[in-house]
This record gives C-alpha cells, sequence and structure tokens, in this order.
C-alpha cells in the first residue's frame, strides 16, 4: 500500500479565486493510500518545496500528488522536489486544477467538487505507480537545418561557429531566400545583398556547413539526438562541383521565354539558369520543364559551350540519408496571392504590384535595373498609391486573407515610400493604412521621417476599390480622420500582401511530428519562455515559420535557436523519458499491428522459445520495444487487442483507476 | 445445391494424401444430427471415405483453426477454402498467425450456405436435411417432406453474399468467381435508418438473448489472441463486461471494436449464435464506416494489406468529420 501526501496549491487566487483549496485538502484525506493533506499558497516556491520534502520525510510518503498547474508547468519542478527528498520522481502525479478546472470555472462550488475529483484520480493513479529509471541515448553531433533563407543561414552559423557540423537544405537552387530579393532594409536603409550575400559566402565556405542546395527533406524518423533524415538532391542536370558558374551557358541557351522567378516573373531567364548573380552555390540548373534537351533530346547547346563538361543530362535525383541529433526549421514565409482580392485589379492590370514585386522594380538587379518604371508601359509613375493590411487582419469569416497582422509590412512601406520621395521627388506617394504600427527600435523615428521629412501622404482608411481606365488607375478610398471618400489617379498601385508560411511547411511538420497552429506556423514549446524550440524534443523554430518577423527579429531567433541546438549537440547522452511502451510476451500473438502504427519504428519481433504448461517448448513470434526509440505515444497500446502492450507510468490499469475514481 | 460434389473433394484430398503433399485434411463431419456439421481432421483415405462431408451446411471457416493445427504435425495440413473462408486465411497471414508453407489450401466454388435454424424454425420435427439441383428439402416427423426455395433458407450472408471469388489458394475446385459487395450493407442501412431509440430497442431486444456462451469470439477467426482479455482479470475489461445487465452489450461492442478493420466479415459469429443473435451486423456497420471514412476496404482480400485504423495517410479525415453515418449523423 502507498502512503500518499497531497499537496493542494492557491496559486495565489489563481487557484484559490474559485476552488476551495482547503476543502479539497480535507475531502482527499479520506481516499484510500492518503496519509498527509497540506494547502499552501504556492507550492512551486522554495517554502512549498520545503513543505513537501518535510512531509515526505515525516509521514514516510512513498507517492506525491500536486494539485496545481497544469504538468507541462510544474511536473519537472516537483519531480526534482520529490528527488531531493528521496523519492522516484515518477512517484508524483499533478492534478491539474488550474488551466483544467479553476480557470474555467466561475462557481466555487462546482469548481471545488471538480478539484476534488480531479485529486481522486491523480491519487487512484499514483496507488498503482511503480518507480521508473529512463534510459540514455547518445546525441549524433550534427545539425540539419531546413530552409536557407537568412534564419537558416544565421542558424548554421552560429552553430557551425561552436564546432558542430551542421547541414543546411534549402530547395531552390541558391540560398538567400528572400533577403536576396530584397533591395534596401529598415530601418537603416542599408542594402540587404549587401548585408546577406557575405553570409551566404560565409556559410558555403564553412568547413563546418555542407549546403544541399535545390534539396528536399522527404522522410525524417529517429528522435531527439538521433534523427534520421532523407534528403532528395533534385537533378539539376549540372554537375555542382564541375560547374563553375561561368555562366556562357546561360547566355547561349536557346529557350530564353521562361518566367524568371527570382523576379517574380517581371521579366525572363534561360532554361538553363543561375538565378542571380550573386547564388551560392554558383552553379547553373537546368529548368526540366522548359529544357528543350529534356523535353525533345534536340538542342544539346548548353552541353557543347561547357568547357568544364559540367551538363549531365542523364542525372536522377538522389537520396542521402544522413544522421543528425537537431532539426531547426526555417521554412520561412510568401506572400499570400491576392489575386482573389478583385477590388484591387491585381490580376486586372500590370500596374497593381504587391510590395515584393516592387523591392524588385526598385533593385539594381532587378528587371528595369533599378530605375522604377510601370510594368505596364515602362513609363515613370508620378503618383503612386499604397494600400496597406491587403489579406492581413482580416475577418475570420471572409474566407480571403488572414486574420493576424503580417508585422513587417508598415515598415516596409514607409521605406518605398521614403525611397521613392528620395529618387523621385516628382512622385506623389499615398498610404493608405488601417493603424500604423511601428514598434521595434529606431522604426517610429524612422516612419516619422517619412511623413516629416519627405512628406508622404499617410491616409488613415482602407481603399474600397482600384479601376484601370486608360493609363491611370481610379483609386477611390475613404479618409476616416477627414470623413470623405477620395478619388486619387494613380500610376501605380501597391499592395502590401499578408505573408504566410511556405507551403512546404505543412508536409514537413507531418514529417517531424511537430505542431502547427491553424494558420500553418509552427507551434513553439512555449510562447513565452520556450519560443525557438517546438514541443517535439530536438525540433527547433527559426524566423517566420514560426510567426511574421523582421530581419533584425529573424536573426536574433535564428541566433537564439543556434544556442539551443548548441546545448543540445554539447551533451554526450540524453537521459530518455522512462514511461516508454512495453510488451508483455506471454499474451503478445506477434499480429504486428503494434509495429504497423508505431510513428518512430520502435518495435520489432523476435522468435521466442516459450516453454507450455504440459513441458514442450513452442517458438513464438513477439514484439520487442526498442526503448531508446519509443518516445512514449502510446499508440500501440490502444492498437493492442490483447492488452499485450503497456506504457509504463500510463499503464492502461492506472488509466481505468482514473477513470473509474472520476466516475465514482 | 453446391455445384462441386462430395466426391470431387475426397478424390482430390485422398491423392494429395497419397502423393504426400499433406499428411491430414480439415474437413466437416455429421455432428449429433444431419444438419448440424462439425469440423474435423481426417488422416486417410479410408477415414475421408466413411465420414467426409460436404454440402450446403458445411459453413464452419477452418481458417483459424490453422493457427493451431499448421506448425502441430510433421508434413502439411490441407485445407479447403470456400470463399469467405480465404479473407480469414489472408487475414491471418497478415497478422503472422501460422505458416503458410505448412498449409495447402484447395479453393471450392461456393453458392452459399443454408441457415439450419431458419429450415428448423418451419419443419417441426426435422430429422435430416437434403439437398437437390435447385431445392432444400427438410425430411421432418410428423409433416413428411417439406421442399424449400435456396433462396428462402439461405443463411443472411449469403443472400447479401459479398464475394465468389478465393483469394487465397494453391489449387481450385470448380470456378472462381467475383467480390460483389453491392448487397452487403442493405441489411445495416435498415439499421442506420432507425431512430435511436428505434436502434437501441432493436439491440436491446437481439443482445438481451445473449448467454455468454462465447462461441462468436471462439470462432471467429479474428479473435485469435494468446490471453482475451475477457479472460484476462488484468484487463479491467473483463469485470467491466460482467458488472451489471449491460454486460452482453459491453462484451459485443467491446469485441467488435477488437476485430474492427481485420474483420473479413466471414459471418462465423452469427452462424454459430445458439441465440441467433445478428452479430455481424455489428461488424458490418465497422466496415460500411470505416468504408466510408477512409474508402474502400477489404480486410484479407491481400496479405500484408494496412487496414485503414492502423495506418495513417494524409488524406485521412479530420477528427470531428462526419462523413456519411445514419439518419441521424
Amino acid at each position: 500500500m502507498q502512503r500518499i501526501g497531497v499537496f493542494v496549491c492557491h496559486c495565489g487566487t489563481n487557484i484559490a479565486g474559485t476552488v476551495d483549496v482547503k476543502a479539497v485538502a480535507d475531502a482527499i484525506k479520506n481516499e484510500p493510500g492518503v496519509v498527509f493533506s497540506a494547502e499552501y499558497q504556492y507550492m512551486c516556491s522554495q517554502a512549498g518545496q520545503e513543505l513537501i520534502k518535510n512531509a515526505v520525510a515525516e509521514n514516510r510518503l512513498t507517492g506525491i500528488v500536486v494539485c496545481s498547474c497544469s504538468p507541462r508547468m510544474h511536473e519537472a519542478t516537483f519531480r526534482k522536489t520529490a528527488a531531493a527528498a528521496g523519492l522516484n520522481p515518477y512517484m508524483v502525479e499533478i492534478a491539474n486544477i488550474r488551466e483544467q478546472c479553476s480557470w474555467v470555472h466561475k462557481d466555487m462550488l462546482t469548481g471545488t467538487q471538480k478539484a476534488i475529483i480531479l485529486a481522486k484520480a491523480a491519487v487512484a493513479k499514483v496507488n498503482l505507480n511503480t518507480p521508473l529509471t529512463p534510459g540514455e541515448s547518445p546525441v549524433t553531433k550534427r545539425a540539419l537545418v531546413i530552409g536557407g533563407g537568412i534564419a537558416g543561414i544565421q542558424t548554421a552559423l552560429d552553430i557551425a561557429d561552436a564546432g558542430f557540423k551542421v547541414d543546411i537544405v534549402e530547395k531552390n537552387p541558391t540560398i538567400g531566400g528572400k533577403m536576396a530579393q530584397l533591395d534596401k532594409t529598415f530601418p537603416t536603409l542599408d542594402c540587404a545583398a549587401c548585408i546577406l550575400t557575405p553570409k551566404m559566402v560565409d556559410a558555403a565556405q564553412n568547413e563546418n556547413i555542407k549546403i544541399y542546395s535545390y534539396s528536399e527533406v522527404t522522410e525524417v524518423g529517429g528522435f531527439v539526438g538521433n534523427f534520421e533524415v532523407t534528403i532528395k538532391r533534385k537533378a539539376r542536370y549540372v554537375k555542382e562541383d564541375v560547374c563553375t558558374g561561368c555562366g556562357i551557358c546561360t547566355e547561349k541557351c536557346p529557350q530564353k521565354k521562361v518566367p524568371n522567378e527570382f523576379n517574380l516573373g517581371m521579366d525572363n531567364r534561360h532554361a538553363i539558369y543561375i538565378p542571380f548573380a550573386q547564388a551560392v552555390p554558383k552553379v547553373a540548373t537546368i529548368d526540366p520543364r522548359y529544357c528543350v534537351k529534356l523535353k525533345t533530346g534536340k538542342c544539346g547547346l548548353c552541353e557543347k559551350v561547357c568547357t568544364a563538361g559540367a551538363i549531365d543530362y542523364n542525372a536522377k535525383d538522389e537520396y542521402v540519408k544522413e544522421k543528425y541529433g537537431a532539426i531547426v526549421v526555417a521554412t520561412g514565409y510568401n506572400p499570400i496571392s491576392v489575386d482573389k482580392f478583385d477590388e484591387f485589379a491585381y490580376s486586372q492590370s500590370k500596374d497593381v504590384i504587391t510590395s515584393l514585386e516592387l523591392e524588385r522594380l526598385m533593385n539594381a538587379a532587378g528587371p528595369t535595373g533599378g530605375t522604377l518604371l510601370r510594368p505596364s508601359d515602362g513609363e515613370h509613375p508620378h503618383t503612386i498609391v499604397f494600400v496597406q493590411c491587403v489579406g492581413s487582419r482580416c475577418d475570420a469569416c471572409a474566407q480571403k486573407g488572414k486574420e493576424y497582422c503580417s508585422k513587417i509590412c508598415c515598415m516596409y512601406t514607409a521605406k518605398h515610400a521614403m525611397l521613392i520621395r528620395d529618387k523621385y521627388p516628382d512622385t506623389d506617394v499615398y498610404v493608405f493604412y488601417i493603424d500604423v504600427r511601428t514598434p521595434g527600435k529606431n522604426f517610429d523615428e524612422f516612419y516619422r521621417r517619412a511623413v516629416e521629412e519627405y512628406g508622404v501622404h499617410y491616409i488613415k482608411g482602407m481603399v474600397g476599390k482600384v479601376s484601370p481606365e486608360g493609363k491611370k488607375l481610379k483609386v477611390q478610398g475613404s479618409d476616416l480622420i477627414y470623413g470623405k471618400q477620395l478619388h486619387i489617379d494613380a500610376d501605380l498601385v501597391v499592395l502590401a500582401a499578408a505573408i504566410e508560411p511556405d507551403k512546404s511547411a505543412r508536409p514537413l511538420a507531418t514529417m517531424l511530428t511537430a505542431s502547427m497552429d491553424t494558420n500553418d506556423f509552427f507551434t513553439e514549446a512555449h510562447p513565452k519562455l520556450r519560443p525557438v524550440e517546438s514541443p517535439t524534443a530536438g525540433v527547433f523554430l527559426s524566423g517566420t515559420c514560426q510567426g511574421p518577423k523582421d530581419i533584425p527579429e529573424t536573426v536574433s531567433q535564428a541566433g537564439a535557436a543556434a544556442s539551443k541546438v548548441i546545448g543540445l549537440l554539447v551533451k554526450d547522452k540524453l537521459k530518455g523519458n522512462p514511461c516508454v511502451a512495453h510488451s508483455n510476451e506471454l499474451m503478445c500473438n506477434g499480429c504486428s499491428t503494434c509495429e504497423k502504427v508505431c510513428p518512430y519504428g520502435a518495435i520489432s519481433y523476435v522468435d521466442k522459445e516459450f516453454r507450455m504448461p504440459d513441458r514442450t517448448t513452442k517458438v513464438r513470434r513477439v514484439a520487442v520495444v526498442n526503448e531508446a526509440v519509443c518516445q512514449g505515444c502510446g499508440a500501440c497500446t490502444v492498437a493492442c487487442m490483447s492488452g499485450a502492450m503497456d506504457l509504463k507510468g500510463f499503464l492502461n490499469k492506472q488509466i481505468m483507476a482514473e477513470v473509474d475514481a472520476i466516475c465514482k | 445445391m453446391q455445384k462441386i460434389k462430395r466426391e470431387a473433394l475426397i478424390s482430390r484430398a485422398s491423392e494429395l494424401l497419397k502423393n504426400g503433399t499433406v499428411d491430414r485434411v480439415f474437413g466437416w463431419k455429421r455432428g449429433e444430427f444431419d444438419y448440424d456439421i462439425t469440423p474435423a481432421l481426417f488422416h486417410s483415405a479410408d477415414e475421408l471415405e466413411k465420414d467426409f462431408v460436404w454440402g450446403s451446411l458445411c459453413g464452419a471457416n477452418f481458417s483459424k483453426y490453422l493457427v493451431k493445427e499448421a506448425a502441430a504435425g510433421e508434413g502439411k495440413v490441407l485445407v479447403f477454402l470456400k470463399p469467405c473462408d480465404s479473407y480469414s486465411f489472408n487475414q491471418l497471414l497478415t497478422e503472422h498467425r501460422f505458416p503458410r508453407d505448412k498449409v495447402y489450401a484447395v479453393g471450392v466454388e461456393c453458392a452459399g450456405m443454408l441457415d439450419a435454424a431458419k429450415i428448423k424454425a418451419a419443419a417441426d420435427g426435422l430429422s435430416a436435411i437434403r439437398e437437390t439441383e435447385n431445392s432444400v428439402i427438410a425430411e421432418t416427423l410428423y409433416d413428411g417432406d417439406i421442399e424449400f426455395k435456396p433462396d428462402d433458407v439461405l443463411a443472411e450472408r449469403c443472400l447479401n453474399c459479398k464475394s465468389k471469388k478465393v483469394v487465397a489458394f494453391d489449387e481450385m475446385l470448380g470456378e472462381n468467381g467475383e467480390a460483389d459487395a453491392s448487397a452487403r450493407f442493405d441489411e445495416v442501412e435498415k439499421l442506420e435508418k432507425m431512430t435511436p431509440d428505434e436502434r437501441y430497442a432493436f439491440w436491446q431486444n437481439e443482445l438481451s438473448r445473449c448467454i455468454r456462451c462465447n462461441a462468436c469470439r471462439d470462432v471467429c477467426p479474428a479473435c485469435t489472441c494468446e490471453k482475451c482479455v475477457f479472460d484476462n482479470p488484468e484487463s479491467g475489461a473483463e469485470n467491466k463486461a460482467a458488472a451489471d445487465s449491460f454486460e452482453e452489450k459491453m462484451f459485443h461492442i467491446i469485441r467488435a471494436f477488437h476485430v474492427a478493420g481485420r474483420c473479413t466479415d466471414c459471418g462465423e459469429c452469427s452462424r454459430v449464435c445458439p441465440q441467433h443473435i445478428p452479430l455481424h451486423l455489428l461488424n458490418r456497420k465497422f466496415i460500411k464506416d470505416i468504408d466510408a471514412f477512409y474508402g474502400d476496404y477489404q480486410a484479407g482480400e491481400e496479405v500484408g494489406m494496412r487496414a485503414p485504423v492502423v495506418n495513417y495517410t494524409q488524406n485521412d479525415p479530420e477528427p470531428g468529420d462526419v462523413v456519411g453515418g445514419g439518419a441521424n449523423g
């Protein structure tokens, strides 16, 4: 029989405000196994933990129930307390009477009743608890960064700087990501390429960093410290280690009518291409959708002009298997498609563009060589209207656009407006906004400079309609401060499209068993205290895959993710989770159902000899769990119809006892 | 009624015994009465000639017997597989329950099996059942011979036969047919159309007759656990099932969950039930729902298939999605 102590926490008024904690402590006294109960204001405090330790010593307790907050918050704390008091840490159970009780109830009576029931369930479970000891597993001292934008590059550089090997997997032919497409950066207006490309080169030259460009992650197995990842190296039809990046092939290629994705389709490139001059790795790639040789077998011009002999039309996708100790997700973002927003006439007029397209039109390496010209007729625009929040901060029911604020648009629009007014002072610039949000170091000063020094017309209100008429774009919007409708004949309309996570993130999250929110942003382990860790052990988050953010924030988060990875990789052994599955061989019938449902590949089968009651022996096929690989998810225990598979720490009979205690 | 005759089965079995392919044969023999046919193991041509029976009352599915018998002898065991039985055969192979190389399977064309209970109910003082080409004749003590049309006395599972195709065999006796599941869920749909109260009353009426003889479990080819949860005090299901008047329902519902995705719909549970409870309808409801959620799936169609309930694909419906279902969703 256990000797159980129950400790009820007030959590200030968080619990005590809705739950009569004294009544809970009194009611639980008579439960089977309970020999001690107490309540205290903050059980997680030093004094609260001392109270527990003393009670263990004085009452010779063998098990502990803490009625407090969610186990995600303080289970680890109280397990340490128990260990310090000489108990096995797994003899501790948490009854969550805060998140699942006091916070959701308003009435003291029902709150108290429910808290008592939850405490009884925890007591029923502790009565069946047994001491558990965690196993250990080794750590592969190599990290994987998925995504080669500024977030991925920075994370990789920081990990490599600590002396660990790190691989970057980038789906495009070059690393650099969105930042490589930008012109200038706020709030300092330094050129994006000038600060990004040296980092790209650093990454390429760092002996600890390996870049898998034009590659994708297709399979992830294993667990923290021991991931096994399959990387698909898409056929680029150019030998990466032979190509010198001279670019002759990209000039001679006769197929020149391929929309250039780096310039967002505003000009064309060849079927064999290097995305931009500073690409890393600087090697050519053949686009098989357009290459005449690959499609029809005729041509072969690039092979003829390539002096290095790097062209290989017979290249196939290759799959590389590599082991990693940690994985960082840095899959980034894309602007949403604004086709749905008919009111802004994006699909009707070439002169309605998105902000990212404007970046390219203003970039010296862009389709216009850095001169701002209208896409339709190549003339200088004299009146430009910026529309903020296109697809951001939308109603949930609107079905188009996102509910969240995309965060970066206010600042980059101020930047655009300022740059245009600076370079082309004869241009009128209007910005329609809902709110201007500029929290950040030197951000508000930057915005005010746009208004006060550069004379940008900021208008509080939304644009209702943009209609192309002749060479002009008729913009109708409301000015909420003056309370009147405005009609502006604009030459160019720029839409600040909302940003959304890259489409590759969702399937990746499935592979990583990492969780996402409804917008497909990766979820953090804790929104405040563990912002760069995913709830899946060994998986970390860097950059906009976790939520909208600007470059300074992305870089600092990238560094934070790297420090977490380094903290993991310096360990030689990881303590495992002792709550793992275990198969009762006498009951296992070897049907393989558990093996099929196990997401970690932790279950295998062996033929084992059993002595039968009549002294004969029989060979039977039975399941064996690899405890280092098992993550204790419990899928096998529910799939096993014999009940042979059970989860230590969450035995079927413990769960049943909890349910019985609740239903009593 | 059956196209393949008893003699064809006996002669093929005798040959296989004689040439050493197999050293024993699973077959059917007469039980207490003509109409209550029992599974049996035969070791020689003489035994076969004497006791082997084949006809439309030979419902017993031998697949489950292989779990114990296949590895028990030196040589191979011969098993006759009707279309239904062959699906169970494959499902058990999928679950690694017997070694395939110790079994010689002979597929047998099947014209459907009779429901002896239906005949008994209509023929008082039944002493024997004979079959001719197109009719079934019941010999009775009081009313002489009574003639039935086969369709009137076929088992429900055979009236709505899901497949005439033997999916696993080393050789075939007779023609192999095709799968046709079109009428399979007719009875389930009737139940779905009921209101919850009507449906509850229906099952209450059926299941309250259960005497917990465990025949359904013992015959079920999907129930091959080393130790059944209902025999295991540690499982927590055992005492739950016996709690109160709810006992029988819990037993059958738990059982239906345990075989979900693995039940091949062979209908043996209903055939052996001494209380004539249409237990296979519970399983068919599960099969119908699994089909609706994850696309058509027939357990045992091939060896090594992954049942949708123990598989994950990105197209799986999200929890909370409702697909089809009864009148009340």
